[in-house]
């Protein structure tokens, strides 16, 4: 059973993973497609943020991540190098759930 | 190497030690799912992507069907499409090349190659391979070692997020791009609570319909 978990999860991955770079390619996309892929890096990012940091199974889950994620953004705010934004959020989570 | 690739992988050194203690919890968990070692490296090595490989191997555990795995995986994994259309313009050469290049983008490696505000060759191929050789290297490691090691005891699952936001933070000057993120995040949290995890990114994609707007 586990066997056809491997393949078809892997399978379908693979195939989604090269449906940008395989069907557009270098293609010139017309300008209206173009705008809309310009944003597109944002929005999945913020979406990224937000799953990550509270995202659970159908629930928001409010824990340590969220301290975490929130030290990070002053961090980020303070113009930080990513690997201190990413420190400061690991820590800040780590020592919360230390007590 | 090409300078460009070895950037990437620079770049990408100081987090690898993430990919590899979540390859090890992986790895572990995939073993009491009943993988076995090579199933497990194997998963690795194909899907490569942690949060569907861990929802899978979790189901799987507590006794769930094959059935509902794939499609929490799969459901996971579909944010992949919108992010491989984002960054489908730095690829080049056969589709062939094009196909199998296209294996290195994660997350991580996805983010930090558009992370001066246009998308990079050269850093998602050399962040996406360091990346891809220690989360299947920690795979591995896992299925040996995997219950010595605790990504949450050092907050690893925090430092995603925060990557990412760090990440996101120089579009935002942009004011069509800060308003596709507002819309974007808006809509997974509000669907988070309401769908299978996997489809509030998913539908996120839609807000960057915002970039028909002049």
């Amino acid at each position: 059973m586990s066997w056809l978990v491997i393949a078809v999860v892997g399978g379908v991955t693979i195939a989604f993973k090269a449906a940008g770079p395989v069907l557009l390619g270098k293609r010139e996309l017309p300008s209206r497609v173009a705008s809309v892929v310009d944003v597109l890096a944002p929005a999945m990012l913020a979406a990224l943020v937000v799953t990550q940091t509270v995202g659970g199974d159908r629930e928001i889950e409010i824990d340590a991540r969220l301290a975490g994620v929130v030290a990070g953004g002053v961090a980020v705010w303070l113009r930080a190098p990513l690997l201190v934004v990413m420190v400061v959020a690991a820590g800040t989570a780590a020592l919360i759930r230390l007590f | 190497m090409e300078s460009r690739t070895r950037d990437g992988v620079r770049v990408a050194l100081p987090l690898a030690i993430a990919p590899l203690l979540f390859g090890a919890s992986f790895g572990l968990l995939a073993i009491d799912a009943g993988f076995g070692a090579v199933g497990a490296v194997l998963m690795s090595a194909t899907t490569f992507a942690g949060s569907a490989q861990l929802a899978a191997a979790s189901i799987l555990e507590d006794g769930g069907g094959a059935a509902s795995a794939i499609v929490a995986a799969v459901l996971l994994n579909a944010r992949y499409v919108p992010l491989s259309l984002a960054v489908a313009s730095i690829f080049h050469g056969s589709r062939r090349r094009r196909a199998v290049e296209s294996q290195l983008i994660v997350d991580e490696s996805w983010a930090l190659a558009g992370r001066s505000g246009r998308f990079e060759y050269g850093v998602l191929i050399g962040a996406g391979l360091l990346l891809y050789v220690v989360w299947v290297g920690g795979t591995a490691l896992g299925t040996v070692i995997g219950d010595l090691l605790d990504p949450e005891a050092i907050g690893v699952d925090a430092a995603f997020p925060a990557l990412f936001l760090a990440l996101l933070a120089p579009y935002l000057r942009d004011r069509r791009a800060l308003l596709t993120a507002i819309v974007a995040g808006a809509i997974t949290l509000v669907l988070i609570p309401v769908s299978p995890p996997g489809v509030p990114i998913v539908a996120a994609s839609l807000a960057a319909l915002i970039g028909l707007r002049r």
